[in-house]
């Protein structure tokens, strides 16, 4: 048992480092660190530097541009491109249609999809959720029928992630209304310039546009753009929903918003002092810093674990993940609002060409969008309440 | 990185785990409790024969060379039997002490009797007024016909009843917090007054009045603080891996009550209100399990400071992770859960002093904020 890397680790961590660091530009980093809305040019831009160099798509098959890293590896750049407040690859295109692709899609599927997904040639967006199924996803209803060599897609799906920027969705489509609900389920892709898509924007409650909801009316689909076999799409979609969990925790950005937390509370002033020099304050980060070093070791033990499974099996750990990760993300956002105090209250979105000089501190405006918007990250990607159903049955046995 | 263990290591759990197994079952407990000293003769010297005593010394004073991490494998096992034995005082502190205060010659004297089973060994530390703080000593050593003479009264002495040499911090010079001017002497249990009582979970201590008491130093006199800080750094180390073997038995019998207990028709583990509550139970867990680990590999640190910061960080987590744990197992049996006749009540009692000893969830987080915290520092 030890606790350090090896030599090589370390060396890949400086390496990652020194990377993430220099070649994407400190424009774009200050952004995230800051908490400002990334713009679609800021993460081509930046997925296309780190797929120049081949650490895009790490987690792919080799022969698709993976690298073949340990899990250490893998946890190391994560980490580190996490805490340099690097963009993370757009995970729509990196850790879900890629690897279902990779996996399941035939060769000229693969061919014509995946190098442009890595360099993110193509922006995928995510066609699951709908508004009569969300945590029971299986029960959606947006119906793709067979005619010819095409399908014909009628339906709505929402919560759409970035829509607004996609050239293609893969979605998940009824295509026998039949069978259990499970069972008549296909996994499709398609373009969304296809006549008959409609997307209209949901704005959130942190002012932000990120989610959509996409309509579509008599979608003609080339049946050449189904992936793998017709009614196995829930298998697929379990099987993306399963994959490179181990970044769901998200250590590295609770991280390098700790840093934050502290550079701003030694700007911030309680008292005549700095408050980074209020114990009461420092002992509600403290109490966040532990959980945080607890989570990072649960993480590290499930990437050693990682080693020993089989390959594409979900494992039931990352739903503590998923748990003890996202209520982190939130109580780190929560206590940067707290930091700001007052000038958190100012609704001020970023905007270009903006005229108006900012009212506060400039790094007060994103504090409190930033806290509204990560009440997200218990919701998606399957609920805190449905992580927990996760654990009862597969861990615990209830 | 790794966490597996060797497998020397692997082969030591599967037997201490065995051991508890077949010995440590909850009536079995209960008759050791009742045995006159409160724990059991026989046991103890199983673990002898067995080689858990002599286990963190080197091979040269009798005992098997092991680390924190073999400390950390039988702690476990202990907290899961809620185990009454002596362990933690005399081999994991008192032992500790010895091996990394004691002179060669004290080494030689004291660590072959511990590793045999024959020395009992306590460390007197707490004071009325000391809380948590190791610095703060009254009790006052002096020079006297060539030894040591030391006055004083030492409180909550954990197995100071039955212990044979005591281990007691005294202060040489100074004021009561100074860091510099404390000493660590070794006080044979004959040369004091003392007053055995149990514990709130069932374990021993005493109260331990010094009236010129006899003493022989370990270490520096003046200045053995810091020797002391890295034993009981390493021991909360051990503490931790104990209450993780404490808080999975708390879980795994709750765990079962859900699916045996009926009501409404029903295994109430049906229950979805329930079932929540035993997955957070389970994430408390491992994030104790990840600090007990991340304490183990820190225990041996060389730079104090960040030593200092893993363990409290550590020892906070457990406590926090012990309290929900501890809490939620009474609630989610019942009535039950409120009896001496059931096991899980006793494990409850033993987490809640675990999170005491050495500073509580609260103390640590406080000191950890004082430090500057974990991360981005």
């Amino acid at each position: 048992m030890d606790l350090n890397f090896t030599p090589e680790e370390r060396a890949f961590r400086e390496e990652a480092r020194r990377f993430f660091r220099t070649e994407v530009p400190e424009k774009i980093r200050r952004k995230v660190e800051e908490g400002h809305h990334l713009s679609k040019e800021d993460i081509v831009t930046s997925q296309r530097i780190l797929n120049a160099r081949g650490w895009a798509v790490p987690a792919w098959p080799r022969e698709w541009g993976g690298q073949d890293w340990s899990p250490a590896q893998m946890y190391l750049y994560q980490d580190e491109m996490q805490q340099a407040n690097v963009p993370s690859p757009l995970p729509f295109n990196v850790s879900m249609v890629g690897p279902v692709i990779a996996e399941f899609a035939n060769e000229e599927q693969k061919r014509r999809f995946l190098p442009a997904t890595a360099n993110l040639d193509i922006w995928w967006c995510q066609g699951f959720s709908e508004p009569g199924a969300g945590s029971d996803l299986a029960s959606l209803r947006t119906s793709a029928r067979r005619v010819g060599d095409k399908y014909i897609v009628n339906g709505q799906k929402t919560w759409t992630t970035l829509a607004q920027h996609a050239d293609w969705i893969f979605n998940l489509v009824r295509t026998d209304p039949s069978a259990k609900k499970q069972e008549g389920i296909s996994f499709l892709l398609i373009d969304m310039k296809t006549h008959g898509i409609k997307v209209r924007p949901i704005q959130t409650i942190d002012g932000g546009h990120e989610v959509n909801e996409v309509f579509f009316d008599d979608v003609e689909v080339p049946a050449e753009n189904l992936v793998g076999e017709e009614n196995k799409g829930w298998d697929y979609a379990k099987f993306l929903l399963g994959h490179e969990r181990t970044g769901i925790a998200r250590v590295g950005i609770s991280k390098a918003r700790i840093k934050r937390i502290k550079e701003l509370a030694a700007l911030e002033r309680i008292g005549g002092r700095p408050l980074i020099e209020d114990q009461h304050f420092r002992e509600k980060l403290a109490a966040v810093e532990i959980e945080l070093k607890a989570l990072e070791m649960t993480q590290l033990r499930v990437v050693a674990d990682e080693r020993k499974r089989e390959r594409g099996k979900p494992n039931p750990a990352s739903s503590i993940l998923k748990l003890k990760g996202s209520v982190i993300q939130q109580l780190t956002t929560e206590l940067l609002m707290e930091v700001v105090g007052p000038h958190a209250m100012p609704y001020q979105p970023s905007e270009e060409g903006r005229n108006e000089p900012i009212i506060g501190p400039e790094y007060a405006t994103e504090a409190a969008p930033t806290y509204f918007n990560y009440r997200k990250v218990s919701i998606y990607g399957g609920s805190n309440e449905i992580q927990r159903n996760i654990v009862a049955k597969a861990i615990l046995g209830l | 990185m790794d966490f597996d263990l060797t497998d020397e290591q692997r082969l030591l759990k599967d037997s201490v785990d065995r051991l508890i197994t077949e010995r440590y079952d909850f009536e079995s407990r209960n008759k050791y409790r009742a045995e006159p000293e409160g724990w059991s003769r026989a046991l103890w010297e199983q673990y002898a024969e067995l080689g858990l005593l002599g286990l963190p010394f080197p091979e040269s004073y009798g005992g098997f060379g092991g680390g924190p991490v073999e400390t950390m494998i039988v702690m476990e096992a202990f907290g899961r039997g809620l185990a009454v034995e002596p362990y933690f005082a005399t081999v994991v502190l008192g032992g500790g002490l010895i091996h990394q205060a004691g002179s060669e010659e004290q080494k030689s004297a004291l660590l072959p009797q511990i590793a045999s089973g024959e020395a009992l060994l306590a460390f007197a530390h707490v004071e009325r007024q000391s809380r948590y703080d190791l610095a703060n000593v009254t009790t006052r050593a002096h020079r006297a016909d060539g030894g040591w003479r030391i006055n004083g009264e030492k409180s909550i002495v954990l197995h100071g009843d039955v212990a044979d040499q005591l281990i007691v911090s005294a202060r040489t010079s100074g004021s009561p917090s100074d860091r510099a001017g404390i000493g660590l002497f070794l006080v044979d249990a004959k040369d004091v007054t003392r007053r055995g009582y149990p514990l709130q979970d069932g374990l021993r201590a005493a109260e331990v009045k010094l009236d010129d008491a006899r003493a022989e130093p370990l270490s520096n006199p003046e200045g053995a603080l810091s020797v002391a800080e890295q034993v009981v750094d390493a021991a909360i180390g051990a503490l931790c891996a104990e209450a993780v073997g404490v808080m999975q038995s708390m879980h795994e019998l709750t765990l079962d009550y859900l699916k045996t207990r009926r009501q409404f028709g029903r295994p109430i583990g049906d229950f979805q209100a329930l079932q929540h509550r035993a997955v957070d139970m389970y994430v408390a867990l491992e994030q104790a399990r990840s600090m007990a680990l991340f304490a183990t590999m820190m225990a041996a640190e060389e730079d104090p400071a960040e030593r200092r910061r893993a363990i409290t960080a550590a020892k906070a987590q457990i406590g926090r992770s012990g309290r929900h744990i501890g809490q939620e197992a009474i609630q989610l049996h019942g009535g039950i859960g409120m009896t001496m006749e059931y096991k899980v009540g006793h494990a409850f009692k033993r987490m809640t002093m675990i999170d005491i000893m050495f500073g509580d969830a609260g103390a640590h987080t406080e000191e950890l904020a004082r430090l500057g915290g974990l991360f981005g520092t």
